[in-house]
């Protein structure tokens, strides 16, 4: 159920009941979700690492698409908030899928859970969702199609800002794949809310949308002239399952001209850091000697996604 | 209507009720003894109380906010601090401090993030100031004072530039 017209993710009074996107959050929810996650982080350092925020509450975790990394992180996290976590990986049949979607969250509903953690290839497949179910449940968007990764555009900002402090003298470049990414555009609304002043995409012309510069970005396709002086290089993963046709002439070209190698990383400030959501392609858009050298993030943003998905979970459940 | 009878009776001095608390805990701290600080008034205290106090283990920091019982009725508190316990908690001698001491239940909730850290020696609890109205069985072992004020009125802590305390009552 909508509470408010104007932004299905809100309340009436303008707090965060579903999540479902960064696009159109206002910056003092994103940083009401980093702080607590902040606070989390330590929950997760101690000896024991549960809290009873969500004691006694169902948390489905419905897995339209396959995914290891995100379904086990929303898990470890539900499960540090001592919620009943429920796994279902759903394989969408291809007749009516839109009614068997809404059908199986009836069902789900009907067995009393309070939170619906989804992931679908289609884009806005859990904005149908939230919409259908009653007015106590909540819905968090794990990744729908190429729209929005919420949760994980929250985990690369609470990176950035671990590293960095502050958003309001940032130079990021996100690089790769942007077509296909739910990843970028939601780094890019979360960055840009947060006061980013440049933003820099980077890639070949037929993986970069020819809309893209409308959400206030600098395009590039020559990677060396767009990494120069950056502070963050967060690379996407080259999305082999969502190509469609001939976009790409091969990995190895790639890697060639897009790929993060310790010469290109040279150009961008020496403290730079590096961001990928993974799973990575080594040797096609990261080379292994930056994905495992000093200036990588790469584990800690899996461990910081655990106190995020924290975050989002209590703060959708209080509200 | 007689003005006095509305007047509310003068509320202790934060600073002479803090005295009082060291002179309490002096004789039973050791150098090793676990300050702990309830966010944000009791970590005030907290402060001031071990630095008087000579501890050499540093202090600890507690945010409840993740332990509370009324989060299924309010939510999560907006202004989430962050917990810190900087020492290893096992076996260890700890007090537990807050400003003002009302129904018990912070306590209970600090006491149940404690046990996450691990298994103390004991846990004691220090409050600059028990308002009365408990709804738990929790008693202070080092107490500032007694307030007497109305249901409908609560007290809080403020602290000024020069770190100097004084309590406040306000109106819900």
């Amino acid at each position: 159920m909508w509470h408010n017209p104007r932004n299905p993710q809100l309340t009436k009074n303008g707090e965060l009941h579903h999540l479902l996107s960064l696009e159109g959050l206002p910056a003092e929810i994103l940083r009401q979700i980093l702080d607590t996650a902040n606070s989390f982080v330590g929950v997760t350092q101690r000896e024991v690492k549960k809290v009873p925020l969500l004691r006694g509450k169902a948390v489905f975790n419905i897995f339209f698409e396959p995914s290891t990394r995100t379904r086990t992180t929303f898990e470890i996290a539900a499960k540090r908030l001592s919620a009943d976590v429920i796994n279902l990986a759903i394989n969408v049949s291809s007749q009516s899928k839109g009614e068997s979607v809404l059908d199986t969250v009836a069902n789900l509903s009907a067995m009393q859970a309070d939170m619906f953690i989804v992931r679908h290839a289609a884009s806005g497949a859990p904005y149908m969702i939230a919409k259908h179910v009653g007015p106590d449940i909540h819905v968090i968007n794990a990744g729908d199609g190429r729209h929005a990764h919420p949760t994980q555009g929250l985990l690369d900002v609470f990176t950035i800002r671990h590293y960095k402090k502050d958003f309001t003298n940032l130079r990021v470049a996100i690089v790769g794949d942007v077509l296909h990414s739910r990843v970028a555009r939601s780094q890019i609304h979360a960055l840009t809310t947060l006061g980013c002043p440049e933003i820099r995409v980077i890639g070949p012309r037929t993986l970069i949308p020819a809309d893209i510069r409308s959400l206030g970005v600098q395009v590039y396709h020559d990677m060396r002239q767009g990494l120069r002086d950056v502070d963050v290089v967060s690379m996407l993963r080259l999305q082999n399952e969502r190509m469609k046709g001939a976009l790409l002439a091969s990995g190895q070209e790639f890697y060639k001209y897009y790929g993060l190698t310790d010469d290109k990383l040279a150009l961008a400030k020496p403290d730079a850091i590096v961001l990928h959501p993974g799973p990575m392609n080594r040797g096609v858009e990261i080379d292994s000697s930056v994905a495992d050298g000093t200036q990588s993030v790469i584990l800690p943003q899996v461990s910081f996604g655990i106190a995020i998905r924290m975050a989002v979970m209590t703060i959708v459940a209080g509200n | 209507m007689n003005k006095l009878a509305h007047s509310p009776p003068p509320l202790p001095d934060a600073e002479q009720l803090l005295a009082r608390l060291l002179d309490q805990m002096k004789p039973v701290v050791g150098p090793d003894t676990g300050i702990v600080g309830i966010h944000t008034g009791g970590v005030w205290v907290a402060q001031r109380l071990h630095a008087a106090l000579g501890i050499t283990s540093p202090l600890g920091t507690l945010d409840v906010s993740f332990y509370r019982d009324d989060f299924q009725k309010i939510g999560l508190h907006r202004d989430v601090k962050t917990s810190d316990i900087p020492f290893d908690v096992e076996g260890r001698r700890l007090i537990l401090v807050d400003d003002v001491l009302y129904t018990g239940r912070t306590i209970r909730a600090a006491i149940n993030v404690l046990f996450d850290y691990g298994r103390p020696a004991s846990i004691q609890l220090a409050a600059l100031v028990d308002r009365g109205g408990r709804e738990l069985p929790v008693a202070a072992d080092f107490l500032g004072g007694n307030i007497s004020i109305a249901v409908s009125q609560s007290v809080a802590l403020l602290r000024d530039n020069a770190e100097k305390l004084s309590l406040k009552v306000n109106e819900k």
